[in-house]
């Protein structure tokens, strides 16, 4: 079965159809990259899956229940799904540890001594146990995403979305970036990351998305998705990108 | 290899910056003693100067009062400590009940905007008048008839609804990722509130905060109109008594020198938050 699975999922804002039915699926310890044109839904589908917005219509489920209902309690889903945003979003006031340790110490009640203890050890195995009590503003912007992931990882959650962590980052911090996807990857952590990173997307996913119109327009493996589209629009927004 | 020179160039740069800046500070001292001088003929040279000076700044006659005002003084530096602390509270009660969105609190929230709209329009002197006067008239049990207490209740009611405005403002101009990034991570409303929103609003309201407590510092003085014998009714009282306006001098420079770092640290946290802010971005 599949970790998670959405059933036409549509979200507007106002006359704006953002996502008009989309139908997807991903299963445990697959990375799936999302790709497609700004303003084709990406965000607001990740979003949707972290409950920060109400879908309009259409189903999602998550290890077979729909966390969609609005009955469904959305801190304790959002304690097992998390999400890294492109604008890091760390907490400004707080030392590192602090961010990293908030979630865990707040909403799952893990005592001070024993997030402590897992958010270092997070730290020390990204590289960034010396920046353990720096705040936020005296990072490079690599270092800030990668505590913004590393933020998300210490509540251990079952699903991690990322929203084009990389696109705010120089090229050379995107691959430190990127090194950290690759590593939680081997680890088998299930993740949904909309890219604007092709190549990045094709050594990585397991399953590739592209969305056009609030839609999915095409799926399938990397290869075929890049190599052989069966949709012409796919095919004409990857030539985009390799002609840049 | 030989360590760093200026060169010649960045020698002649250097040169002609310093000989600007201390044309700068020339011409500043110079304006400023001008202006001053200026200020100070024109007061004594004043056909008035000399009956203003025995009436206004006779100040071996002031220096007998010292002791009976500063006494009365330490009532407004009470006055305005314990008001502090009330208005902080109240204010901030007043803010998260009408931010959060909680439908039991629909009562309470409706209050609260009925409170903060009544007590910021009404002139604080107002205020202070009906609670001083009108509560000890109602002969309620329980509630203080003391004119200190009734003072302490008056300004908390007139400030508290400015103060929870600014707290409240602060709390909006948080950036709505900082709730979005908290609440992903499981915490819930009031969670994020405590923990996120509010640490970062009140940082954020530090100058403005301190402005109004300069104010409420000053403010103290209006409480003399209901009758407590603070600094401003001991001078009216020394001065209806000697037929001379000294003692309001007096009184007006004690409150100088109390209001005077507060504002300084006002201006600092600002200019500091300023450069944080140009430097962050």
């Amino acid at each position: 079965m599949a970790l998670l699975r959405l059933d036409g999922v549509r979200r507007h804002f106002g006359a704006h159809h953002v996502l008009t039915g989309v139908d997807l699926e991903v299963d445990e310890q697959q990375v799936m990259c999302l790709i497609g044109a700004s303003g084709s839904g990406k965000s607001t589908l990740l979003r949707c899956i972290n409950l920060l917005e109400p879908v309009d219509d259409g189903t999602i489920w998550l290890d077979g229940r729909d966390i969609s209902d609005p009955r469904v309690n959305a801190d304790e889903v959002r304690r097992q799904v998390g999400i890294v945003f492109q604008a890091y979003n760390l907490f400004p006031h707080m030392s590192v540890l602090r961010n990293v340790t908030l979630g865990p110490r707040r909403s799952m009640s893990v005592s001070r001594a024993a997030a402590e203890a897992k958010g270092l050890a997070l730290l020390e195995r990204f590289g960034l146990a010396d920046k353990a009590h720096a705040y936020p503003d005296s990072l490079s912007g690599g270092q800030q995403q990668r505590v913004a992931v590393i933020r998300a990882m210490a509540m251990a959650p079952r699903l991690l979305l990322l929203d084009e962590i990389t696109s705010a980052l120089d090229p050379l911090l995107v691959v430190e970036v990127l090194e950290v996807i690759a590593e939680l990857k081997r680890d088998g952590m299930t993740v949904v990351m909309a890219t604007h990173e092709m190549d990045f997307a094709r050594q990585i996913a397991d399953r590739v998305v592209f969305l056009d119109g609030g839609a999915v327009a095409e799926a399938g493996p990397p290869e075929e998705v890049f190599t052989a589209p069966s949709d012409p629009r796919t095919a004409r927004f990857l030539a985009r990108y390799v002609n840049r | 290899m030989a360590p760093w020179q200026p060169s010649d160039t960045q020698r002649q740069r250097i040169a002609f910056r310093r000989r600007q800046s201390l044309r700068r500070g020339a011409v500043a001292a110079g304006s400023t003693v001008l202006v001053l001088a200026f200020l100070v003929v024109v007061t004594v040279r004043a056909p008035g100067w000399e009956r203003v000076r025995s009436e206004y700044f006779d100040i071996g006659y002031g220096r007998t009062l010292l002791p009976d005002l500063a006494r009365a003084f330490v009532l407004n530096v009470k006055l305005f400590l314990v008001a502090e602390v009330f208005i902080l509270v109240v204010a901030l009660s007043v803010a998260i009940i009408r931010v959060i969105p909680a439908p039991a609190l629909a009562p309470i929230k409706l209050l609260a905007v009925v409170y903060t709209d009544v007590f910021r329009g009404t002139p604080t002197l107002l205020v202070i008048l009906l609670i001083c006067f009108g509560v000890p008239a109602l002969q309620l049990q329980g509630m203080p008839t003391d004119i200190f207490w009734l003072g302490v209740i008056a300004l908390t009611l007139s400030y508290g609804a400015y103060v929870a405005e600014v707290i409240r403002a602060g709390i909006s101009s948080v950036h709505p990722s900082q709730w979005a990034s908290s609440r992903s991570l499981g915490l819930t409303y009031s969670q994020t509130l405590r923990h996120v929103v509010l640490p970062q609003a009140i940082h954020r309201v530090m100058p403005p905060l301190l402005n109004d407590f300069v104010s409420l510092q000053k403010d103290t003085a209006l409480v003399s109109t209901a009758g407590l014998v603070e600094i401003l009714r001991e001078a009216q009282v020394n001065s209806s008594r000697d037929f001379n306006f000294t003692p309001y001098v007096f009184a007006a420079v004690f409150f100088i020198v109390l209001t005077v770092p507060l504002a300084r640290l006002a201006d600092w946290l600002a200019l500091r938050q300023l450069r944080r802010e140009q430097g962050a971005s």
